[in-house]
């Protein structure tokens, strides 16, 4: 192995190798035979399109088959995709089989062109262009520059802001949720309040917060809302005095929306009691306040401190204290 | 002369009397195209997108992008009473009402898939040959630029729906989009319409995904394929053939009928594909709710490798002054695919850069003569093989009984091992192919026979190889490395000399090749 630097002599380019003819140049029948088999070929085509539509007009969309391998399909689905597939499939074959077959085959050779213009050309176009510019006089008229850069400087910006309007200033929305002090939990799906008592040792329940009479869950509130509630022995708690005091009995409550993307952390292993989120697998761990132990989040899922009112339902201590669901700008972390 | 000759003479006429159209479509018509199979693969592309805008546009005759809830009252019964929004109660309107809404739903999103993977293939076949070289850089970023509007129209595409799956893909968008410094919030808020998932995003990507980016693609495409038409295909090296011809069929007809002709059967393939292969069957997802989701998310195909870097990301965020930095967010989604991105447009410059090479190039190159840049290749294939692979960590995990904590490690480690090592292993392939090489022209083709020589010695008999293949193996070239002294002829040092100590020792390394055969070592072989 060197670098290769010195001038060697080339082998002479023989030339392309000698044509070879196909079978149906030279014979008559196997010219025949191909002619035959392109028509074949588009033949089939047409009898695919009729496929499609017998499918569509006469094979009713709930009729069931039975094909090897494939098991039950629906009739009217099958036959106008096959009925399409085989019709164009067919098509292309043929074209191509009569190209190949039939049509001439001898390599032809054209010359390429360099795409460099003339010197003169290029000459003339310098001279064009110095002539429009002083013919402006663009550097005499100063004026005119200042006034033009500032009008250029600026054009741009309207239309930009025009579109200012596409939504909302973000405000504190992000930072807020539903949940207030005394606010109830309830299940998801059915809206139904949770007792403490209701809950053994290892279960796992989605909630919501309770909706105020006569009001619709928004979207963007389900976006940021869902809870997860977890009951656990409560001495298998390894937390903080004050996030211990934000459970209840052994129940525990953690924003459902992951802290790195948003996604709904919905998976819980009971064995480990790790809550997995299953876009990008960020871990956390449950006894340890939802501490991330694996994957690409930064920050635990936010705690819902919960305690029960008088009739033993679970409700809200206090609201977030930290905003859920994944990071942004003005995020204050700390 | 026939009166179907003279009709069509007639109508030739009218034509060329009012536009004057004869002299260049006779010049056109005239033109050459080389044969080669890999030339297919940027037709594949352009037939794809013919396919996606024919299905797209039978697709929004009946879908409706928006936002708006609406109680389902359709034929599919497990969803019958549920609310949803719009989009989604007419996507599934469209698979199970519209005759012939389902095929095409398949077409559309079998075709998009098929779109970006010929879109890759035909990028990798133009930069293993080389031929992205002067005077076809400009294509080559026309290249780049509908590679990522293909991301972008893909992404687009498959959220309309509207699905538990799209929507999700959904949020980590807009979690992305916050997660850009000083003004990600206030974009998120602007394209979404307030606070996810809002009430304008899908009517307002449906818009682009149908009006803006297709017009994009139609007017990047036919610059793109005006170009190739301009400027000539390039062809393989061999006999007949230099930088100054190309030789291949005439358009018309052969050329015609064999594109013709493919574009049906890459349509055929595709509506085959969709009558029997399901894809995106969003009525098993159920409409989106941020609250829920499914285990086993994933995205399009060529998202996938996004995702994987996104994964196994470490968590780091910064803290300061009251902000969020997140940048295990910011490096896998956006400056790691920007700097590939950027990197990828620019290659052209940079090659010709560390070359030194400012000539027009139309021979193509063997992928194994020009062992720096084939390398280079497939170390960046193995990095995003390796992040496509995590991206599929928990699919792999739950199907092979591996732990998604190992696979994420093995990926974490890899991600920065294995795509040098590859760059190493290929390099050293391509040099012992040409070592190959080498000795098929001096020695000839093995040919497994063997001789009992008078004096008891088995010799294997070689066959001479043919004069046009020998010629192919030595016809291409190879040009020596740059050059620099670190001082000129009066001894003063020259500026830039890390610049220059730089671009020689990339040089050098470009330059590496095993000498090929010449005319002189053949005659020499021939005397023995």
């Amino acid at each position: 192995m060197s670098d290769v630097s010195k001038e060697i002599e080339q082998l002479q380019d023989p030339g392309a190798a000698p044509h070879v003819l196909r079978h149906a140049d030279t014979d008559p029948k196997a010219e025949k035979r191909a002619e035959r088999q392109v028509a074949i070929l588009f033949t089939l085509s047409g009898l695919s399109s009729l496929l499609l539509i017998y499918s569509y007009v006469f094979v009713a969309t709930d009729v069931f088959i039975f094909i090897p391998v494939m098991g039950d399909q629906n009739a009217h689905q099958l036959g106008l995709g096959l009925g399409m597939a085989f019709s164009l499939l067919f098509l292309g074959m043929g074209a191509i089989h009569w190209a190949k077959t039939l049509m001439p085959e001898t390599e032809v050779v054209n010359y390429r062109h360099e795409f460099r213009s003339s010197d003169e050309d290029r000459d003339e176009l310098v001279k064009t262009v110095k002539h429009a510019a002083a013919e402006v006089k663009l550097g005499r008229r100063s004026l005119i520059k200042r006034s033009l850069g500032f009008s250029l400087g600026l054009f741009a910006l309207p239309p930009v802001l025009l579109l200012r309007d596409l939504g909302p200033l973000p405000k504190k929305l992000l930072e807020s949720t539903s949940w207030k002090a005394g606010t109830r939990l309830v299940t998801d799906p059915g809206n139904r309040p949770i007792l403490a008592s209701d809950l053994e040792v290892g279960a796992v329940v989605q909630t919501l917060p309770a909706l105020a009479e006569g009001t619709e869950r928004l979207l963007s509130d389900v976006a940021k809302d869902p809870v997860l509630l977890i009951r656990l022995r409560p001495e298998d708690f390894q937390l903080t005095p004050e996030k211990l005091a934000m459970t209840h009995d052994g129940i525990i409550a953690f924003s459902k929306i992951c802290s790195h993307m948003g996604c709904a952390v919905a998976l819980y292993e009971q064995q480990t009691k790790h809550l997995l989120c299953p876009c990008h697998q960020s871990t956390f761990d449950v006894t340890r306040g939802a501490k991330v132990i694996f994957g690409p989040a930064a920050r635990p899922l936010p705690q819902l401190d919960i305690t029960v009112d008088d009739q033993g339902y679970l409700i809200a201590r206090a609201p977030f204290s930290e905003p859920v669901g994944p990071s942004f700008w003005e995020r204050n972390s700390q | 002369m026939t009166t179907a000759e003279q009709r069509l003479g007639n109508a030739a006429n009218f034509v060329d009397e009012r536009i004057g159209a004869a002299g260049w479509v006779k010049k056109s018509l005239n033109k050459v195209f080389p044969d080669h199979w890999s030339f297919m693969l940027g037709e594949v592309c352009m037939y794809s997108f013919v396919i996606l805008l024919l299905s797209g546009t039978f697709l929004a005759l009946w879908f409706d992008p928006s936002q708006r809830d609406v109680i389902y009252d359709g034929v599919y019964e497990p969803l019958k009473g549920i609310k949803m929004s719009a989009a989604y109660a007419s996507t599934l309107d469209i698979s199970f009402e519209i005759r012939g809404g389902l095929l095409m739903r398949q077409i559309h999103h079998w075709a998009a898939n098929i779109f970006m993977a010929a879109i890759v293939a035909h990028l990798l076949r133009v930069f293993f040959t080389g031929a992205f070289r002067k005077p076809r850089e400009f294509n080559w970023i026309l290249g780049i630029l509908l590679l990522t509007l293909g991301f972008v129209e893909g992404l687009f595409g498959y959220s309309l729906p509207d699905d538990l799956l799209s929507g999700t893909g959904l949020r980590i968008t807009s979690a992305i989009i916050q997660a850009i410094p000083l003004v990600g919030t206030y974009v998120s808020f602007f394209l979404f319409g307030g606070e996810f998932p809002g009430v304008g995003f899908l009517p307002r990507i449906f818009t682009l995904h149908i009006l803006l980016i297709p017009g994009a693609f139609l007017a990047v495409i036919t610059i793109h394929v005006m170009l190739v038409w301009y400027q000539k295909h390039t062809q393989f090296p061999g006999p007949g053939r230099t930088e100054k011809n190309v030789v291949g069929h005439p358009i018309l007809p052969v050329y015609m009928a064999k594109a013709g002709g493919f574009f049906f059967i890459v349509f055929g393939i595709i509506a085959f594909l969709s009558a029997v292969a399901s894809i995106n069957p969003i009525w098993l997802y159920g409409p989106y709710t941020p609250g829920q989701i499914s285990a086993g998310s994933q995205p399009d195909w060529y998202m996938g490798w996004l995702d994987g870097l996104v994964r196994m990301s470490p968590p780091l965020e910064t803290h300061a002054f009251g902000h969020t930095i997140s940048w295990n967010i910011m490096i896998p989604a956006l400056i790691v695919p920007g700097i590939v991105f950027t990197g990828m447009a620019f290659y052209p410059f940079i090659e010709s850069w560390i070359t030194g090479d400012k000539r027009e190039h139309h021979l193509l190159d063997r992928p194994r003569n020009v062992p720096n840049r084939t390398a280079l290749g497939v170390m960046s294939i193995t990095f995003v093989m390796v992040a496509l692979i995590n991206g599929g960590n928990d699919i792999f995990a739950t199907n092979f009984h591996l732990s998604i904590n190992e696979i994420m490690w093995f990926s974490r480690i890899s991600i920065f091992v294995l795509p040098p090592l590859a760059f190493v292993i290929t390099k050293r392939l391509c040099l012992s192919l040409q070592r190959a090489d080498r000795d098929l022209v001096l020695h000839g083709l093995e040919t497994g026979r063997l001789v009992r020589m008078p004096s008891g010695e088995f010799v294997e008999v070689h066959a001479p190889i043919s004069d046009q293949k020998r010629f192919i193996l030595t016809s291409h070239e190879q040009a020596p490395a740059l050059e620099f002294s670190a001082t000129d002829a009066r001894g003063v040092k020259r500026p830039g000399a890390i610049k220059n100590k730089v671009r020689s020792r990339l040089s050098k390394a470009h330059a590496v090749g095993l000498p090929k055969v010449s005319a002189e070592d053949l005659k020499e072989i021939e005397h023995h």
